[in-house]
């Protein structure tokens, strides 16, 4: 008895996670890949996210833990463009695994197989927190995840090759499904074409791409500097009072929501917290409900499906 | 609309041609989609016409090697390339390691002179001590790394610091490490911070308080750097358990005078941590510094003490780290406490000229935590405490004896920072280490500009 108990106070204390013997141990830096790598490997791939939804996924501890799930890792897949400068770069030095460094097969940046928005002509930090390679949270367009699916296929398979059948059956068939859900929401979505949103943070350019939504303002006076009471006054002097300056106040689940309820308060226009990954919310439960969720909360907000 | 039949037709034509897989796997592949096919005809009649298509594209592109001529680009024809990096002839810039510059400066204000700072029965060495009164500047650390290859990185941190008026480049830390070794190990060689303790290897502009901690000062020289190899191994357990061995030329306090041919300490750690919950994680480390001494210099700089023979160092250091959700963005805090033990064994010599053998340990702790209510506002508090035996009476009003009560100090700090590459701060200390009780302020400032490195836990 009290060896047991002995027992569950260290796997307590080390956080130990269940041991399985997958045949590919995946590491991802954000829960959106980590779905991804489930959908296309099932039962194959043991998967482990470094951050869940309501983290912000720029700042966290390269935690111990994080480190031996690193050394274990066959896979790291990330969305890089430098989202996890702040963290990844600790984790891959710290975790003494040759394998998932970069340029190696075992790493796999998503952001590299999509077209990235936001790329500036010249970084200043002036101008906040800049990524030079582009804005990093590409995961927010169906059309990205269809491309990275289609990368980490072909890497689970190499990096597997016992199994490479598998993993390319399983990318088509994730792609198969993934595809007539594009056109599903993509159908939905129309009403939603030109509506003007204002973000906390620049997390959802891809998304604006897709869905045509113009960004009118960002809470965050420039990327990475939390809102400041005089940035949201000036906000709220350029929408105005009447509802009519934009149609959505948008936020993510790690965001404190004080300054888009206050200006939802001040200017009348509805603020809304959209998943930003798997997990963001009950609805995003996996990476289908991620995108239905994102829009039944949009069309709710600005009018619903009649527009 | 437009671009989202053009998305829908070129995801429909991805579907087909498969053009980043086949341009990936080359071989391996080609062999991967004939087995799926073989395997998939009784099953999937209907799909076989496509993969074939696959085959037939793969085995194009392995012959013609063409470079990702992705119909995905057809869609997003008008936005930025993917992130390629563009080609040009003439520039080597790209190659230029990642280049950070810290700008770090103080103002403190004491009410005894810090110039006369001592603490009883622990002669200070190295860098320890209080800084400058009044107004100056601290290091302004120049560091820059990169991959050498694809087997080795290195890093080079250069902080120009002013002594004694006059401007003086550093080498503070100059190694190579490799990326490549086999079984999780990693090893280490050039000038760098030992890694005993938590705060030993960690710069100056990540310390949560202005100063080291008191054990830092008297046992450490504030900071342990030297010349040595570093072998590190992670175990492949589930959870985190890394083993560290480090040798060094023992050249730098604790150590002194390169001893023993050359190889004059040895640092012996051990560290393993974990998460509790979402909201927590944790981290303890065992470390033991054995370092050999000739003529190592202490106390005043102009008449120091000299000691020769060996220090064992014992630490054990404990973090606790809690941000709700694992959200430290918002709000977190952070506890952190370390002990350390130390055996000397030897011969001291006193500036006076007597010598005298020596043997005797002492103690000292520190606990601190750090709370962020709110983004880029933190404040803390720190404890400090060192105790010793009280050695032989030759040593009465040597700076080796101790006073009656244990040296302790207290600490109190609030920061601001704008974003994570700015920091200003405005500590107090109530230091009662000399016997004479200190009121200590001090503003401080953190800027940096340029890369900057990731931080460790």
């Amino acid at each position: 008895m009290k060896n047991r108990i002995m027992l569950i106070t260290l796997l307590t204390l080390f956080g130990l996670p269940a041991t399985t013997h997958a045949s590919l141990n995946v590491f991802a830096c954000e829960p959106e890949w980590s779905a991804l790598a489930e959908e296309i490997g099932g039962k194959l791939v043991e998967v482990t996210s470094a951050t869940h939804a309501l983290q912000d996924p720029h700042y966290v501890e390269a935690r111990p833990s994080l480190i031996s799930r690193v050394r274990k890792a066959d896979l790291v897949i990330c969305s890089g463009a430098q989202l996890e400068i702040g963290w990844l770069p600790m984790l891959l030095s710290k975790a003494n695994n040759r394998d998932v460094l970069p340029g190696q097969a075992g790493f796999l940046e998503a952001s590299s197989f999509v077209p990235r928005l936001d790329v500036p002509q010249s970084v200043d930090r002036a101008q906040g927190d800049m990524h030079p390679q582009g804005n990093p949270h590409v995961q927010m367009n169906p059309h990205n995840i269809a491309l990275v699916a289609r990368a980490l296929g072909a890497r689970m398979a190499l990096l597997d090759a016992a199994n490479s059948a598998v993993y390319a059956k399983g990318t088509d068939e994730f792609l198969l499904r993934w595809q007539s859900a594009i056109v599903d929401w993509e159908k939905r979505a129309k009403p939603l074409a030109g509506k003007r949103v204002v973000c906390h943070h620049k997390s959802w350019v891809y998304l604006e791409d897709w869905l045509q939504l113009q960004e009118v303002a960002t809470l965050e006076p420039v990327p990475g500097i939390p809102p400041t009471a005089s940035h949201l006054s000036s906000l709220l002097s350029e929408l105005g009072t009447d509802g009519s300056g934009a149609d959505v106040i948008i936020r993510s689940p790690f965001q404190s929501a004080k300054a888009s309820d206050w200006l939802q308060e001040q200017t009348g226009i509805p603020a809304v917290m959209l998943p930003l990954t798997v997990g963001g919310t009950d609805g995003a439960s996996d990476l289908f409900g991620l995108f239905d969720d994102v829009l039944n909360r949009l069309l709710a907000l600005t009018g619903g499906a009649g527009g | 609309m437009k671009i989202r039949w053009q998305h829908l037709l070129c995801t429909g034509v991805l579907l087909l041609s498969n053009p980043l897989w086949a341009q990936q796997e080359g071989k391996s592949e080609l062999d991967a989609l004939r087995e799926e096919i073989r395997q998939m005809r009784s099953d999937y009649e209907a799909r076989i016409a496509g993969l074939e298509a696959r085959l037939d594209a793969a085995e194009t592109r392995e012959n013609t090697a063409v470079v990702a001529s992705s119909p995905a680009k057809n869609a997003y024809e008008t936005l930025p390339e993917p992130s390629a990096g563009t080609v040009s002839l003439g520039r080597d810039s790209s190659f230029n390691p990642a280049i950070g510059v810290t700008f770090q400066g103080q103002a403190w204000s004491y009410s005894n002179d810090p110039e006369d700072y001592a603490i009883p029965g622990f002669p200070l060495g190295g860098e320890a001590g209080p800084a400058p009164e009044g107004l100056s500047l601290a290091e302004t650390e120049i560091t820059m790394s990169a991959n050498v290859d694809d087997k080795f990185t290195a890093m080079l941190n250069l902080p120009i610091v002013i002594e004694d008026g006059e401007t003086v480049v550093e080498l503070e830390e100059a190694w190579v490490e490799t990326l490549a070794l086999p079984a999780n190990l990693s090893l280490r060689m050039g000038r760098f911070y030992s890694g005993i303790g938590y705060l030993n290897d960690r710069h100056f502009h990540s310390w949560d308080f202005a100063d080291q901690p008191l054990v830092y000062q008297a046992f450490l020289g504030n900071q342990y750097t030297d010349d040595g190899l570093r072998l590190s191994w992670l175990a492949p357990t589930d959870f985190y358990l890394e083993f560290a061995g480090e040798v060094f030329r023992g050249d730098r306090y604790p150590a002194g005078g390169a001893a023993n041919s050359g190889v004059g300490s040895t640092m012996l750690g051990v560290k393993t941590g974990g998460d509790i919950g979402l909201s927590n994680s944790w981290m303890l480390g065992f470390s033991w510094l054995r370092a050999d001494a000739d003529e190592r210099e202490s106390g005043a700089e102009d008449d120091p003490l000299l000691f020769t023979g060996d220090t064992d160092l014992f630490v054990a250091d404990f973090i606790w780290k809690w941000a709700p959700n694992g959200n430290s963005r918002q709000k977190n805090f952070k506890f952190q406490a370390e002990y350390m033990w130390r055996d000397e064994t030897g011969v001291y010599e006193l500036p006076d000229g007597f010598r005298g053998p020596w043997d005797y340990d002492q103690r000292g702790w520190y606990a601190q935590a750090v709370y962020q209510p709110v983004p880029r506002w933190r404040v803390g508090a720190r404890y400090d405490r060192l105790s010793g035996a009280v050695p032989a009476a030759d040593w009465q009003g040597s700076s080796l004896y101790p006073l009656g009560d244990d040296p302790t100090r207290y600490s109190l700090m609030v920061d601001w920072s704008n974003s994570e590459f700015s920091r200003l701060r405005l500590q107090y200390n109530y230091d009662d280490a000399t016997g004479l009780s200190d009121n200590q302020f001090g503003l401080q400032y953190i800027f940096s500009i340029g890369a900057h490195g990731a931080h460790s836990f």
